[in-house]
């Protein structure tokens, strides 16, 4: 791999990444820990997003619903006494998954606004069964008393320990769209982006492809939402809420849509602007809301576009 | 059977609030090509609007006529200032941007109005109620709101079917090119059309604040119910919008009123009393994947040319 600035770049975040820990107890300042496990966690989530978003052309906008379906899964599993995480998150993982089976199968079959719409209003019908589990906390949420258990492998209430599984989860997720959107799969996806129709003519059936990337990027998503569910040892129907599905598309469009690092970039950059917004002013949203349409007119590439150097990483 | 008229009422009321708001969406949808989630907030801003002016006037009636103008008039501004340069955009873009415009309007209310909800008190002859049949007294209020709403469901009728601009609106929808090749002013058109949806969008808004107070965020509930609408009646289709609104308006309240008790008759009543109002939130979005499994492009397909 040369050292091209992009490559440069991608580094730096990753080894800043993996100082979080280090710093936060240099500078005697524990927040950093908390902030940017939630950083980490969420990035996983806009790296499962970007998947198809990115890669596939798909604007899925509810995307927040399978992070919520994965931490549900936690959730109720740990509310009924099962904690072995070898259990718990691969069923997270399975349950998004298939959630995603359903609406990808109904949804893929639209196009364009239709697509953004469908995959809206299935989100928000899992939303509602979150407000209505009333045995399970409803709208008011459920506390996860028992953190997950990896057969004593991992101490999950070490802070430091559960922010480097995090690290070291959404290292692999990158590995694996990396993997993904250069095979042969990946290919398709992206030939079924730039034109489905010729796709389809030279005998590619995109529909089981873009499909199986749709439920791969909600596998991802539900081991989010299994992570989010743990750090925060709660879950509650909020996460699934519509603007979390904004949320993520944000962080992906402001990275550099179909970049690898992207979604990364485009949470940090996103979430610590939320805390250095909310900071100066309680209504932080109404600067960052017309930050949203300078960003769409005028830096259409993200922060991947920023950095000097041809080629995509 | 009086239970069952009331709420079929109620259903054609919901139903009428949310044509208003989805034939806004889908002109501007089928029109400029444009996916506008700020239109929520036009609902919310008429709201907030209407409930200074009562405020100022004194008078119910008052306040909401002069609320029309004024979200008539921020409609304007908002195409002008910020959606005239997403046209050109895909669809992406244009949610996100529009995604922005949201929290934009919402911390403006919350900066303008503070964070409370705002009570719009009616009159004392808006209050009452009226016996419709021997049993059954039906809110004035609400039959006000059926009566206006469907009088502006006519009017839109009449405006998009037989006038010279509705004519325009349109050719507009089935080709943009051609008609500006004609001498249509294309972009005052659109500024038209944007101002046309946002006071409707208002109107709903300054109907429906007496009932469920103007809060922050009430656009975004409503408008993603009005988006399964111009879903289910296909994008662009103004009739498509009027059958989906009552359909989903009839649904959605029949399933609030009666499920509970249908569910009851077949399980234990803790399991239904769980089950009742989930299931009853999520009827919609079942009929709105029916629907499409069947016909992906929606009941009334608009055609484009």
């Amino acid at each position: 791999m040369r050292l091209t600035p992009r490559a440069v770049v991608y580094g730096a975040l990753l080894i800043g990444l993996a100082l979080v820990p280090t710093l936060a107890q240099v500078f005697a300042y524990p927040f950093l820990i908390t902030l940017f496990t939630r950083i980490v966690i969420l990035s996983l989530a806009a790296v499962g997003l970007n998947l198809i978003l990115g890669f596939g052309g798909m604007v899925s906008f509810g995307h927040a619903v399978y992070v919520g379906i994965g931490g549900y899964t936690v959730g109720i599993l740990a509310h009924h006494g099962i904690t072995n995480g070898f259990v718990q998150w691969p069923l997270a993982m399975l349950f998004a998954g298939l959630y995603a089976l359903f609406v990808g199968a109904i949804c893929l079959r639209t196009r364009g606004v239709y697509f953004i719409m469908i995959t809206l209003a299935f989100a928000q019908l899992v939303y509602y069964v979150g407000v209505g589990l009333y045995e399970y906390g409803g709208d008011d949420g459920l506390t996860i008393y028992t953190r997950s258990d990896f057969a004593g492998l991992i101490n999950m209430s070490h802070k430091p320990s559960f922010y480097y599984l995090a690290l070291a989860l959404l290292c692999l997720a990158l590995f694996a769209v990396w993997r993904i959107a250069n095979s042969r799969f990946g290919m398709v996806i992206r030939a079924s982006k730039s034109n489905d129709r010729r796709a389809n003519a030279i005998g590619l059936p995109t529909f089981r492809y873009r499909l199986a990337a749709f439920v791969i990027s909600a596998l991802i998503c539900g081991l989010a939402g299994a992570l989010l569910a743990t750090s925060a040892d709660f879950i509650s129907p909020a996460v699934m809420h519509w603007t979390r599905s904004g949320d993520l598309i944000i962080a992906v469009v402001l990275g550099g849509l179909g970049s690898l690092f992207g979604p990364v970039l485009g949470m940090v950059a996103f979430l610590l602007l939320e805390e250095v917004l909310s900071s100066y002013t309680e209504y932080w949203q109404i600067v960052f809301g017309p930050m949203l349409l300078l960003l769409v007119l005028f830096a259409r590439r993200g922060i991947d576009g920023l950095i000097p150097g041809g080629g995509r990483g | 059977m009086l239970l069952l008229i009331e709420q079929i009422l109620n259903g054609v009321q919901l139903g009428l609030l949310l044509f208003l708001l989805a034939a806004g969406l889908t002109l501007v949808f089928g029109i400029m090509d444009l996916v506008n989630l700020a239109h929520g907030s036009l609902y919310m801003i008429g709201a907030y609007f209407a409930a200074t002016f009562v405020d100022w006037t004194g008078s119910f009636v008052l306040g909401a006529l002069l609320a029309l103008p004024a979200a008539f008039l921020v409609g304007i501004v908002l195409e002008r200032v910020a959606l005239s340069t997403l046209y050109s955009r895909d669809h992406l873009d244009q949610v996100l941007a529009t995604f922005g415009l949201i929290l934009f309007f919402n911390e403006l209310v919350r900066l303008v109005w503070g964070p409370g909800g705002r009570t719009i008190p009616l009159p004392a002859a808006l209050n009452g109620t009226v016996p419709l049949l021997p049993g059954l007294d039906y809110p004035i209020y609400r039959l006000i709101v059926i009566l206006v709403g469907g009088a502006v469901a006519f009017l839109l009728y009449w405006l998009v079917a037989k006038t010279r601009l509705g004519m325009r609106i349109r050719a507009g929808a089935s080709n943009r090119e051609m008609i500006g090749a004609l001498g249509v002013d294309i972009r005052l058109l659109y500024t038209l059309v944007f101002g046309i949806g946002a006071a409707f969008a208002a109107l709903a808004g300054i109907m429906a604040a007496p009932i469920t107070t103007a809060q922050i965020g009430m656009g975004e509930s409503i408008l993603i119910v009005a988006f399964v609408v111009i879903v289910i009646g296909g994008i662009g289709s103004i009739r498509g919008a009027f059958v989906a609104a009552l359909l989903v308006g009839m649904i959605d309240t029949m399933g609030r009123a009666f499920l509970p008790e249908l569910l009851r008759a077949i399980m234990s009543a803790p399991a239904a009393n769980t089950l009742a109002p989930a299931l009853a939130s999520m009827l919609i979005y079942l009929l709105m994947a029916l629907v499409l499994f069947l016909r992906p492009e929606g009941l009334f397909p608009a055609r484009r040319g």
